[in-house]
C-alpha cells in the first residue's frame, strides 16, 4: 500500500520545553505520503505538542519540521498544507454543516459554484450527504466530527492532522469509526497523522505507529511489530496486556536461548538474543500465549511443549482471580514462587469457562518462539 | 436538590426571602409607584401635588426642547457604548489571552477604578482635562518644544500656546462617560471571550484564515452574548448619566437626567420630573426587551 517510501513530513530533532519541563525531546521521524501513522502514548508524553508542531500551533525549541520538503519554521498555521482534526471536533456552532465545510474553500478564495460542489463531494465522503442546513447543535458528536473530518478534507491538505479523534465517543461508535477512518484514508490517499492513547485504535488502523514516551520516540514500527516483537520493556506495557519477568540470561547461541527467572522458571527460545551471557534480561509473555492445563495431565505438557528441553517453558500454580469477558477469560494465577501470572484462554465453546474456577491447581506452557527477550 | 429547595421548606423559603421581599418593597417599588402616580398630577401650591389624572406632563414631555434632549442623550449614550466597545474588545481579547500569571492583575487593573468614589473620580478627570490640567500642560510642552526646535534650524517659531478647550463640552461629557463605564463593557466581554473554545481560533487559523478574519468571523459572533451584555449594561446607566455632565458638560451638554434633576429641584415641578423619569425607564424597558427577544446565539462549548 505505501511501497514509495517518500517521506511527507520529516522531524529532525524536535525539542519542545515549557518552562522547564521538556515535552519533546530530541525527536527525529520521517512520516510517508500516503501512510495511515499513529502517535501513540500515555497522556502527557509529547505526543499532541508534536502534532501541534506539525500544525504550528506551536513551535520547536530546537530542530526543524519539514512538511514535502519545505522547512516550516516561520510559517503560521494558516500557511501551512496541513489540516486538523482537534479533539474537541472545533466545528464553529454559529454556522451550518455547508458554511462549516465551506469556511476554509471561501477563504482560499474559491468560487461559489466550485464551493459548493466540493462541499457537497466532502459532505458525501464522510456519508453526511443531505446535512448541509444542520446546525452544529443539532447533531450528535460522531455527526460532528465528521463534519470536522469534512471541513478538513476539503482543503486537500497534504497530511491530515487528527488529535485523538475518537476519544469524545462510544465503545461501538467508536470500532465503527476506526474501520471507516481506515477506509477514508485509503479512498483519499491523503497522509493521515493521528495522535491516540488507545493502543487498540492505533494497532486497528495505523500502517505505522511511533510509541512516545517521555518526549521520546521508544519505537517505531508496524501495528504487528510492535506488538510481537517490543523493543522495551514501556512499548511491551503498555502495548496489550503482557506479563515481565526478570532473569539472567545462561545460554545465547544463534539458535537458541535459555533465560533463568526467579520468578517464572527455566525459560528457552528457539533463537539467539545477542545479549551479554549473564546479564540481566526481561521476559515478556503474553497472556494469550500461556496454554492452561489440569494438573493431571503434566506429561502431556511436557510433550506438547516439545520445542524445549525438559523442565524449559513450563510452570505451575494455583487461579487466584478469574474474569470472564465473554470470548475469552482471564485468569489471575499465583506461581509456585509466589509471582503472579496472567493468563488469557479463549472460550472455543459454550462451556470452555467452567474448566477451571478458584483455587484450581493448574500447569502451564509456553511455545518457544513466544517470550520476547528485553535489555531494556 | 433543586427539588427540596423551596417546595418542600416553604417556610425556610419565606422566612429567608421576606425580609428582601419587605426591603424591595418598601424602599424600591413603593416609592417607584408613588412617583409613577406624580406623572399624572399637578402642582397646587408650593408644596401640594394633587394626582389628578392629567396627561398634561406627557404632552409636555414631547415638546420639541425634551425631545431633543432625549434624543441627544440616546446619542451620547450610544457613542459612549460604541467607543467602549471598540476600545473594550481589544482589552477584553488582551486579558483572555495573557497568561495565567497576568491575567488577574489585568482584571484587577481594569477594577481598581471601583475603588474610589465616582465623584473623586470624575474632579480626577476634571483635573486632567482643565485649561491648566495635566492633559494641557502635556500638549504645551511638546508645542515649545516643537517650536524650539523650529527656531533650532532657524525657521519661523510657532505662535505662543493656546489651551485647548478640553472641559466642559461634549467631548469631556464623551470623554468622562466612556471612562466611566469601560470596566462595565470590558467584563462582561472578557466573561464571554474566556468561555470560548480555543480550539474554534485554532480551527479557524488552521483553514488559513488570517488573524483578523478570525476575530470577525469566529471570535465576535460567538461573543454575542457578552457583547450584547456589555453594550446593554454600558448603554442603561449611560443613558441616565448625571453626575458626567453635570460636571464636565458645558451648557448644551445636558442629558436627561440633568433635566429630570432641575425639574425635582430648581423648577420645584415635580409630576413633570416623574414624568421624565418614567419615559426614560420605559427606554430601558424597551432595550431590555429587544434584548431578550434577539435570537439565542448557540454557545461554545
Amino acid at each position: 500500500m505505501t511501497e514509495p517510501a517518500k517521506p511527507i513530513i520529516q522531524i529532525k530533532n524536535v525539542s519542545k520545553r515549557f518552562g522547564k519541563v521538556t515535552a519533546v525531546d530530541n525527536v527525529s521521524l520521517d512520516i510517508n505520503a500516503g501512510e495511515f501513522f499513529v502517535l501513540l502514548g500515555p497522556s502527557g508524553c509529547g505526543k499532541t505538542t508534536l502534532l501541534r508542531m506539525i500544525a504550528g500551533f506551536e513551535l520547536p525549541s530546537e530542530g526543524q519540521i519539514l512538511i514535502d520538503g519545505q522547512d516550516m519554521a516561520g510559517i503560521p498555521p494558516n500557511k501551512r498544507p496541513v489540516n486538523m482534526v482537534f479533539q474537541s471536533y472545533a466545528v464553529f456552532p454559529h454556522m451550518s454543516v455547508a458554511d462549516n465545510v465551506a469556511y476554509g474553500l471561501k477563504i482560499a478564495g474559491v468560487k461559489g459554484g466550485e464551493v459548493r460542489d466540493r462541499v457537497a463531494e466532502a459532505l458525501e465522503l464522510v456519508k453526511l450527504g443531505g446535512f448541509e442546513g444542520r446546525m452544529p447543535d443539532q447533531m450528535s458528536g460522531g455527526q460532528r466530527q465528521r463534519v470536522a473530518l469534512a471541513r478538513s478534507l476539503v482543503m486537500r491538505p497534504k497530511v491530515l492532522l487528527l488529535d485523538e479523534p475518537l476519544s469524545a465517543l462510544d465503545a461501538k461508535l467508536r470500532a465503527q469509526m476506526q474501520f471507516e477512518l481506515s477506509e477514508l484514508q485509503e479512498k483519499v490517499g491523503i497522509t493521515f497523522v493521528t495522535v491516540t492513547h488507545d493502543q487498540d485504535e492505533a494497532l486497528s488502523m495505523a500502517c505505522r505507529i511511533a510509541v512516545i514516551h517521555k518526549g521520546d520516540v521508544s519505537q517505531l514500527a508496524t501495528p504487528s511489530d510492535l506488538y510481537e516483537y517490543p523493543a522495551n520493556r514501556f512499548v511491551a506495557d503498555f502495548v496489550g496486556s503482557v506479563n515481565i519477568f526478570e532473569g539472567k540470561l545462561t545460554l545465547d547461541e544463534p539458535d537458541k536461548a535459555a533465560i533463568d527467572c526467579p520468578g517464572l522458571g527455566k525459560v528457552y527460545l528457539n533463537h539467539g538474543v545477542t545479549g551479554p551471557h549473564g546479564a540481566d534480561v526481561w521476559v515478556a509473555l503474553r497472556p494469550e500465549k500461556i496454554y492452561l492445563h489440569v494438573p493431571g495431565a503434566g506429561k502431556a505438557v511436557r510433550a506438547a511443549a516439545e520445542d524445549a528441553p525438559d523442565g524449559h517453558n513450563f510452570a505451575r500454580g494455583t487461579i487466584k482471580g478469574m474474569s470472564y469477558l465473554g470470548d475469552i477469560t482471564l485468569f489471575e494465577i499465583e506461581l509456585e514462587s509466589g509471582a503472579r501470572i496472567r493468563v488469557s484462554r479463549p472460550n472455543l465453546s459454550r462451556h470452555d469457562q467452567e474448566d477451571f474456577t478458584w483455587d484450581d491447581k493448574v500447569s502451564m506452557h509456553w511455545r518457544a518462539d513466544s517470550p520476547v527477550v528485553l535489555l531494556g | 436538590m433543586a427539588e427540596q429547595d423551596w417546595k418542600t421548606n416553604r417556610g425556610v423559603f419565606a422566612a429567608v426571602s421576606l425580609p428582601t421581599l419587605l426591603w424591595v418593597l418598601l424602599f424600591f417599588l413603593i416609592p417607584m409607584a408613588i412617583v409613577w402616580l406624580y406623572s399624572f398630577g399637578e402642582n397646587r401650591g408650593l408644596t401640594e401635588i394633587a394626582i389628578s389624572g392629567t396627561l398634561d406632563n406627557y404632552k409636555r414631555a414631547t415638546e420639541w426642547l425634551y425631545l431633543t434632549i432625549f434624543g441627544k442623550s440616546f446619542a451620547v449614550a450610544a457613542l459612549v457604548t460604541l467607543i467602549c466597545l471598540i476600545v473594550g474588545f481589544p482589552v477584553a481579547m488582551a486579558i483572555t489571552f495573557a497568561s495565567e500569571k497576568w491575567r488577574p492583575w489585568l482584571l484587577l487593573g481594569i477594577m481598581l477604578p471601583f475603588w474610589t468614589n465616582l465623584l473623586i473620580r470624575t474632579y480626577a478627570l476634571m483635573m486632567l482635562l482643565g485649561t491648566q490640567g495635566f492633559a494641557n500642560k502635556g500638549l504645551g510642552v511638546l508645542w515649545e518644544g516643537a517650536s524650539w526646535m523650529k527656531a533650532l534650524v532657524g525657521l519661523q517659531p510657532l505662535p505662543t500656546w493656546e489651551p485647548v478647550e478640553l472641559l466642559f463640552n461634549n467631548f469631556a461629557v464623551v470623554f468622562g462617560l466612556v471612562y466611566v463605564h469601560l470596566p462595565f463593557m470590558v467584563l462582561p466581554l472578557y466573561a464571554a471571550l474566556d468561555r470560548l473554545d480555543r480550539s474554534l481560533i485554532e480551527a479557524s487559523l488552521d483553514l488559513g484564515a488570517g488573524h483578523f478574519r478570525t476575530i470577525m468571523r469566529i471570535v465576535v459572533p460567538l461573543a454575542a452574548p457578552g457583547i450584547v451584555a456589555g453594550v446593554m449594561i454600558t448603554l442603561i446607566p449611560a443613558l441616565g448619566a448625571y453626575l458626567t455632565p453635570d460636571l464636565m458638560g458645558g451648557t448644551d451638554s445636558q442629558m436627561i437626567a440633568n433635566v429630570i434633576e432641575r425639574q425635582f429641584k430648581k423648577a420645584n415641578d415635580w409630576p413633570f420630573g416623574a414624568t421624565l423619569s418614567f419615559l426614560l425607564i420605559y427606554a430601558m424597558f424597551i432595550l431590555i426587551a429587544l434584548q431578550s427577544m434577539r435570537r439565542k446565539v448557540p454557545e461554545a462549548h
